[in-house]
């Protein structure tokens, strides 16, 4: 279980707070998705949660380790067991698929032959041919291709929490589905612990559990099942895409002015 | 008025500690991750051919037209003495204890260090840095102790072509365009340039290598703010670079030249 306590970020001393007091109980081997407008602090709040960025005050409670206080090093023993999928991917422009996705094989000293074994078994877990990605480039590849190898590389290290940071933002809605899909059936069959920051309510098909970031803080936990039945303003607001609501945005102010 | 003049000042001393602090401890990091991780020779073979090799063409004209413009400078100055038999010392001393070494580190700077920190800028820009972090690889070990150590290796190589062009600028400025005599030119070289000439050169060109791609790498790594951050820390570090180069230039030709 992933357990946030009063997660406080700035990233100034007289700064506004990014995420301001986040309280969230995230379950083991279930899907979990933090939704909530753009510019809401959802990446930033996943990147807390990983360790990438630290927060200012408050505990993020990784099977009972605070890994707030940990240092980088121990902070490295808390990556192995965690997984990442960037928004674009974010693979390395200089590395072909075979390279990025065996990456942290490579590193650790295993031969290449050895690691392409593995490699091959991994872009097959994600619907990708290995024959024909092997090696290519990133530059080479689709939106929706880069987004698989990157989770591809992800599982390279067979992680018990994966983190998806908007995995389909970019792509079209026949590839967005793809990769709803391929995340589900993952989840499924490696039984993880999935976190997903999106702003799709599609989403909403695959995920068991549904959090809304919304004011800096978590304003609705609960079932994805049961959450367009919700009577939560600011979920109601969100998910029907009202103007009027507990949700202020500067466009909704700019409007009125009009 | 003078309190808030006073505090002005002391929150600008402040945050320039800061900065150098911050530069000094990256440094220190790269230290560290050399000693106690992994060399990866590869990627040092790589980046040694990236700045060296790469930038032989730049160096061997740098070099011979800065020995043949020397060459004919001071044959306008020592004709009117008669001195003309100190033209190739002037030449070869300059260029070994001077013009080698800081034309080849400011040239270096424009070629190399600009890619240096356009590359680790953008791979921060694009969260490529994050997801090496996440895959458990050391980012010191990884990306900058090849970039940096490759520098300080490759650069006295590189001096060496420069001065020895510069050399041969110079006679064939000297023997060609003056119509001076060659054996004079030489056998001035071989009177007045010492051992400890070129070895001050190099030494000093080892030093250039390490401030070049150290503010690179500093500059990228702490890139923000998109492709206008990947600009502005390029123009940065070669700007920094360069006067970084001309500064220690002056403290290393006090100690290594007395």
């Amino acid at each position: 279980m992933i357990i946030l306590k009063d997660l406080k970020k700035r990233f100034s001393e007289d700064g506004p707070f990014i995420t301001d007091g986040v309280n969230l109980e995230i379950p083991s081997g279930k899907m979990t998705c933090i939704i909530g407008r753009s510019g809401e602090g959802k990446s930033v709040l996943l990147k807390q949660i990983i360790g990438l960025i630290r927060p200012t005050s408050g505990q993020v409670i990784i099977d009972d380790m605070d890994i707030t206080k940990l240092s980088d090093k121990e902070l490295a023993k808390v990556f192995k067991k965690m997984g990442y999928v960037f928004q674009f991917a974010a693979l390395l422009d200089s590395l072909n698929v075979l390279e990025n996705v065996g990456l942290p094989l490579l590193e650790k000293g295993m031969a290449l032959k050895e690691v392409e074994v593995i490699v091959r078994q991994k872009l097959a877990l994600v619907d990708l041919s290995a024959d024909e990605t092997l090696h290519k480039y990133p530059s080479e590849l689709s939106g929706g291709m880069k987004k698989r190898v990157g989770l591809a590389r992800t599982l390279v290290t067979d992680p018990e929490i994966i983190l998806y940071d908007e995995p389909t933002t970019g792509l079209d809605p026949i590839t967005t589905r793809i990769i709803h899909e391929l995340m589900a059936s993952m989840q499924k069959k490696l039984k993880i612990t999935s976190v997903v920051v999106s702003h799709d309510l599609e989403i909403f098909k695959y995920v068991d559990k549904v959090a809304l970031l919304e004011d800096r803080k978590i304003q609705y936990f609960g079932d994805a099942a049961t959450i367009w039945e919700s009577n939560n303003p600011y979920v109601h607001q969100f998910i029907h895409g009202l103007s009027e609501g507990p949700i202020q945005t500067e466009l909704i102010h700019s409007k009125d002015k009009f | 008025m003078v309190l808030q003049v006073a505090e002005s000042i002391g929150k600008r001393v402040l945050a320039l500690c800061d900065v150098f602090g911050l530069f000094f401890i990256f440094l220190c990091e790269v230290l560290i991750a050399l000693i106690t991780t992994r060399l990866r020779l590869r990627k040092l073979f790589e980046q040694m051919r990236f700045v060296g090799v790469d930038s032989i063409n730049i160096i061997l004209l740098t070099g011979a037209f800065s020995g043949a413009v020397l060459a004919l400078q001071s044959y306008i100055g020592f004709k009117r003495f008669g001195a003309e038999e100190f033209i190739g010392p002037v030449v070869a001393l300059s260029l070994t204890r001077e013009l080698g070494p800081v034309l080849t580190g400011l040239m270096v700077t424009g070629r190399a260090g600009s890619a240096i920190a356009a590359e680790i800028g953008t791979m921060q820009i694009t969260e490529q840095i994050d997801a090496l972090k996440t895959l458990t690889i050391n980012v010191n070990q990884y990306l900058m102790v090849p970039r940096i150590l490759g520098s300080v290796i490759i650069m006295p190589f590189l001096t060496v072509f420069s001065m020895m062009c510069g050399i041969i600028g110079g006679y064939v400025i000297s023997v060609y365009v003056l119509n001076l005599n060659g054996e004079q030119y030489i056998s001035g070289i071989k009177s007045f340039l010492e051992f400890s000439d070129i070895t001050g050169g190099l030494i000093k060109s080892s030093v250039f290598g390490l401030i070049l791609s150290w503010v690179g790498c500093y500059k990228g790594y702490y890139t923000s703010g998109g492709a206008k951050g990947v600009g502005i820390a390029t123009t940065q570090s070669v700007v920094t670079a360069s006067i970084l180069i001309l500064i220690s230039n002056y403290f290393l030709a006090t100690m290594l030249f007395k």
